[in-house]
């Protein structure tokens, strides 16, 4: 953590690349916002007498309760006080998993009244926090993040953080709020807080490797989950078990795992691109367990200076894996940060900047450390939230580009009205794709599908 | 007349009943029905060896010591560390099917009922490579359920090494610091480490085996062992508090590695050299309860099985295959 300091001291330069960055909100995390000793403490923070930072859990998944035991393990007084999740056993076992461990059960406070189970769950959660940890799967993330910001409380929400662009839009619109508020929000995208990430990229932006003019980013693995359909169980309580393979959920696997590589690519870029195309596909991943997503993208994201990358994300077991960003500047390169040790070097194949992995280092902790730090000094320093939707964005432009077969501008992307809500949420509602006789969910067709 | 040759049938009869239950012990290959894949592995005789370190070895640790001696049954020892290759199809279901319906004659529905991992959500090499290379990332939950499903392929008993068996194994009847002597600048013949990984595993069998014909003792990645990690175990032993030569496992952390790693320095791979696994190596799991079968952060962590000459009754493989599972946060 020492290594940190000299990154958050390091002063902003007149360099147009880091203007952007700061104009943009890429600079997110810990060099954005100074500490501000004035901050009034009048939203929702600090609302006991004590100094207890008060956590709501939504969405109590494996993801959301790590997430939920990460806030706890951190140095500050932090209590678990409310619980919600549309599924009571997912709720019940997050809450056995909590009290699993002396230390980490005497900070959950989640009486049976205070667990609230069902689509509406965290309209009751929510108030009773002051911070929101907000872990359901990402299709809901827009209306809880809106939800959130409305109710002052400052927010970590896990990537990604919408499925679509009116989902965007709407955490775009939120995050402008949540700034005005000062509400800190912290997104997951972790290698924004893993040191050797923020290292690199530092000296990269600092221009050790001159100016970025290629790269590739990739989530190239086996895939995950699957959860098969139950007898008795309507459509609704199907998709939302087996989330990972609907859009309107999780968005494909190029949003939910790959955002974070995309995301690497933005912020070394410093910038979001323009325009993408590519192509994908399900070419193993076939049967009818696997709802609509396909099981490869490969898409070239252009940016404003013309520079591609290149990003690759593929669910293919038993071939080769690669979870890595890489990138070429014009006067050096970086091949990977998914080492133990990175570095930067030049095309003579010297070294310009090395870092070796603390590797007990963890990124999903330090998030929350710094998060709670915060909080605890009364200091605004997190406004993840627009670059979190914008990289959200870019995989969402992405996918529909692969969809679609077509070229797709970030404009036409990001005002696409295709909505993949269900236009109502109960178990016995429909969500909007649905599948044939045979079983079936209907998957884009490139060339023919209206994927913006 | 009649008697001597019923005795004499009856001599016979049971000699080579005995035969049959107790295999010759030479080294041989296992091959992996349903698949193309073999596994190679080495006849270690019985014999009685001195465990752990003197005080004088350089870089030595007191959990070495006191030395002591140990008697040992015959087994076979994996002549190499188990790969990707075999490791993915335990551990991916479908591979395993299309493996088995490219290659006939092997009744899947014997390994239908093996508990497997779930699927990593990131990739658990790294990307340092599949084909030829160490499996690494798994528990030693994971190790064992692996060797129950070879047990359900094959039908020949495997199981991960005591300490006691793979430090026997290792040194390969030798008194020195690695089974090549004491100077660890010969490690570069036979072994991977800091000094010559290049910040990664590599494919096995690309060094030196030690004077047995195991290969990667030295290095490469760490092994599982089936022993809980005691740091004063050989010192109660000794004294005669312990007298099995083998620590069974009751809590999660830590268990006994062994063997060292591309990501240490030579010295951690010496023959006695013992390394107790510790909860950080989980630490980029971000859920919560932890995977019981990855540990996410061990890149460096991998395992050989054993198969010990007298195969254990059905009611002791099924203690060894059923270890308790231990939650872990």
């Amino acid at each position: 953590m020492s290594n940190h300091s000299n990154h958050r001291d390091s002063g902003m330069s007149d360099h147009g690349r880091r203007d952007f960055l700061k104009k943009s909100g890429l600079l997110t995390g810990s060099t954005l916002l100074a500490t501000l000793p004035s901050f009034a403490s009048g939203y929702g923070f600090h609302s006991s007498a004590d100094d207890t930072i008060k956590v709501a859990l939504i969405g109590c998944g494996g993801r959301g309760t790590g997430a939920a035991m990460q806030a706890l393990s951190t140095k500050q007084n932090v209590k678990v006080v409310a619980m919600a999740d549309a599924f009571s056993d997912r709720l019940e076992s997050a809450y056995k998993n909590l009290n699993m461990k002396p230390e980490i059960a005497k900070r959950v406070d989640v009486p049976a009244e205070r667990r609230f189970v069902g689509f509406d769950a965290y309209k009751q959660a929510i108030p009773l926090a002051d911070v929101v940890i907000l872990a359901t799967p990402p299709g809901f993330r827009p209306m809880h993040f809106e939800e959130a910001v409305k109710q002052n409380k400052h927010v970590f929400m896990e990537k990604p953080v919408a499925t679509d662009a009116p989902g965007i839009r709407r955490v775009l619109a939120a995050a402008e709020e949540a700034k005005k508020k000062k509400l800190n929000v912290v997104v997951g995208l972790q290698r924004h807080y893993q040191p050797n990430y923020r290292e690199m990229i530092k000296r990269i932006h600092d221009g050790a490797i001159g100016d970025i003019v290629g790269g590739s980013v990739y989530w190239v693995s086996g895939g995950v989950w699957v959860k098969p359909r139950q007898a008795g169980q309507t459509e609704m309580d199907y998709q939302m078990r087996n989330w990972y393979y609907f859009n309107w959920l999780c968005g494909d696997h190029i949003n939910e795992q790959h955002v974070h590589n995309i995301d690497v690519a933005n912020w070394v870029k410093g910038s979001y691109p323009v325009s993408c195309q590519g192509t994908g596909g399900r070419e193993v991943r076939t049967g009818k367990d696997y709802g609509e997503i396909f099981d490869h993208h490969i898409v070239d994201f252009k940016y404003a200076d013309g520079t591609t990358i290149n990003s690759q994300c593929r669910h293919y077991e038993g071939t080769y894996s690669k979870v890595d960003e890489m990138f070429v500047g014009t006067k050096g390169r970086i091949d990977s940060f998914g080492g133990r040790a990175n570095a930067l070097m030049d095309y003579k194949g010297k070294t310009l900047f090395s870092h070796t992995i603390d590797p007990k280092a963890n990124a999903y902790q330090i998030e929350h450390d710094e998060l709670f730090e915060a909080l605890a000094k009364n200091q605004y320093k997190f406004a993840d939230a627009e670059n979190g939707a914008k990289s959200t964005m870019t995989a969402i432009m992405g996918r529909m580009a692969t969809y679609s077969g077509k070229m797709v501008t970030w404009d036409e992307a990001l005002n696409s009205q295709i909505d993949l809500f269900p236009t109502q949420l109960s178990w016995d509602a429909m969500p909007k794709i649905l599948p044939n006789q045979d079983g079936f969910y209907p998957v884009a067709v490139p060339g023919k599908t209206i994927a913006v | 007349m009649f008697k001597i040759s019923f005795w004499g049938c009856l001599f016979f009869l049971l000699t080579g009943l005995v035969q049959a239950q107790t295999p010759e012990l030479k080294s041989y290959t296992q091959d992996i029905p349903g698949s193309k894949l073999k596994y190679d592995l080495v006849a270690i005789p019985g014999g009685t060896f001195m465990m752990g370190s003197p005080a004088t070895e350089k870089g030595r640790k007191a959990d070495e010591g006191p030395q002591h001696s140990v008697k040992i049954e015959p087994f076979w020892m994996g002549k190499m560390e188990i790969t990707w290759d075999l490791y993915d199809l335990f551990a991916f279901h479908n591979m395993e099917k299309e493996m088995a319906a490219q290659n006939p004659g092997f009744d899947l529905a014997k390994t239908d009922a093996s508990t497997r991992p779930s699927p990593p959500y990131v990739d658990m090499s790294f990307g340092m490579g599949r084909a030829g290379y160490p499996a690494i990332n798994m528990t030693q939950y994971a190790a064992i359920h692996f060797c129950a499903w070879l047990y359900a392929k094959t039908g020949i008993f495997y199981r991960l090494p005591t300490e006691a068996e793979w430090e026997y194994a290792c040194r390969a009847g030798t008194k020195t610091a690695y089974s090549f002597g004491d100077d660890p600048k010969m490690m570069d013949q036979y072994g991977w480490n800091k000094s010559n990984s290049n910040g990664a595993y590599k494919q096995v069998g690309k060094k030196k085996p030690n004077p047995w014909g195991l290969h990667d003792m030295h290095g490469n990645v760490m092994e599982w062992t089936l022993d809980q990690y005691y740091p004063d175990y050989y010192a109660k032993k000794a004294k005669g508090t312990v007298k099995e030569p083998y620590a069974k496992v009751t809590v999660l952390y830590p268990n006994a590695v062994r063997g060292g790693s591309w990501d240490d320095d030579a010295v951690v791979a010496r023959s006695a050299s013992r390394i107790p696994s510790d909860p950080s190596w989980k630490i980029l799991d971000p859920q919560t309860p932890k995977s019981e079968w990855w540990l996410t952060s061990a890149s460096f962590v991998g395992f050989r099985v054993v198969r010990p000459l007298v195969k254990p009754s059905e009611e002791e493989i099924k203690a060894y295959y059923n270890p308790p599972l231990m939650e872990d946060y």
